[in-house]
């Protein structure tokens, strides 16, 4: 059961999240030109720690709903990671396209299991 | 008698003063705030009616993921390639609607779930799956922009 405030709260922090992601993904990429988008990567492996430390940390429902699927669902993105990779692949470099996605992956999966491990340490 | 008529303005007109106001940048992230309120709400809703067990396949976030993946693809062509350019259009849909109803952390921590769970072929499957089909959908928004006529 999800009252009306969780409600607001997710779409209030799910909306803060895409203008970090945003704010982010320009700073890193500002700072760090290159083909291989290296600002949503950063934004994703942030994000998918932070979810970890949260969700490790068994933080109470609402917090999760308001924190977890808000803001960091609203921070991470998969639709870009998919459309990054596909044009890289359409630019021919079929090698960024194929490291974009298993560097994603792997990293991805390897922080969110450590966030969750040191959410549950410190919890 | 033709009085001038006095008419409420529209909506729209109204919306476009109050936009008038802020710069491109400002209105950029309003259009960002706007999408990614709805695009989280949107996930978040789904979340709630296709709960995910421990141990099953977690479909709610698959489906916004790879929905996202598909439009996201095909509106960055369409902008980029077949309609004249918009300043707003792609940070509301894009950056904000697709970006906040799809979801990398959620996905990663579903996936390492599964793994601690001992669920061994749904972590690699859940995954695979997702990165090929999500691909597939964008590569597919990506062709629709080009083919089609009327969208």
């Amino acid at each position: 059961m999800v009252g009306a405030l969780t409600w607001v709260g997710i779409a209030v922090f799910g909306a803060l999240g895409a203008v970090a992601r945003f704010r982010v993904d320009s700073a890193v990429s500002a700072r760090f030109p290159s083909d291989f988008p290296v600002g949503t990567l950063v934004v994703n492996l942030t994000g998918a720690f932070a979810l970890g430390v949260l969700l490790g940390a068994a933080v109470p429902h609402r917090a999760a709903l308001v924190l977890g699927t808000g803001f960091m669902g609203g921070y991470t993105t998969f639709s870009t990671w998919m459309v990054e990779s596909e044009r890289l692949g359409e630019n021919g470099d079929v090698a960024g396209l194929l490291r974009n996605l298993w560097l994603s992956m792997l990293l991805g999966f390897a922080v969110a299991a450590a966030g969750w491990y040191l959410g549950q340490a410190i919890a | 008698m033709n009085a001038p008529s006095v008419r409420a303005p529209r909506a729209g007109t109204v919306a476009a003063g109050a936009l008038g106001r802020l710069s491109v940048g400002q209105t950029r992230i309003a259009a960002i705030l706007a999408g990614g309120a709805v695009g989280a709400l949107a996930r978040a809703i789904l979340a709630e009616e296709v709960p995910h067990r421990p141990g099953t396949w977690p479909w709610a976030t698959f489906v916004v993921n790879l929905l996202g993946a598909l439009i996201l693809g095909w509106l960055l062509t369409r902008l980029a390639e077949r309609t004249a350019p918009t300043r707003y259009w792609r940070f509301l849909i894009g950056t904000g609607f697709c970006g906040a109803l799809t979801t990398f952390s959620t996905f990663q921590i579903e996936t390492f779930e599964l793994a601690r769970g001992g669920h061994v072929l749904l972590a690699l499957g859940y995954p695979l799956v997702s990165i090929v089909a999500g691909m597939a959908l964008a590569t597919a928004g990506v062709l629709l922009a080009r083919w089609g006529r009327h969208w």
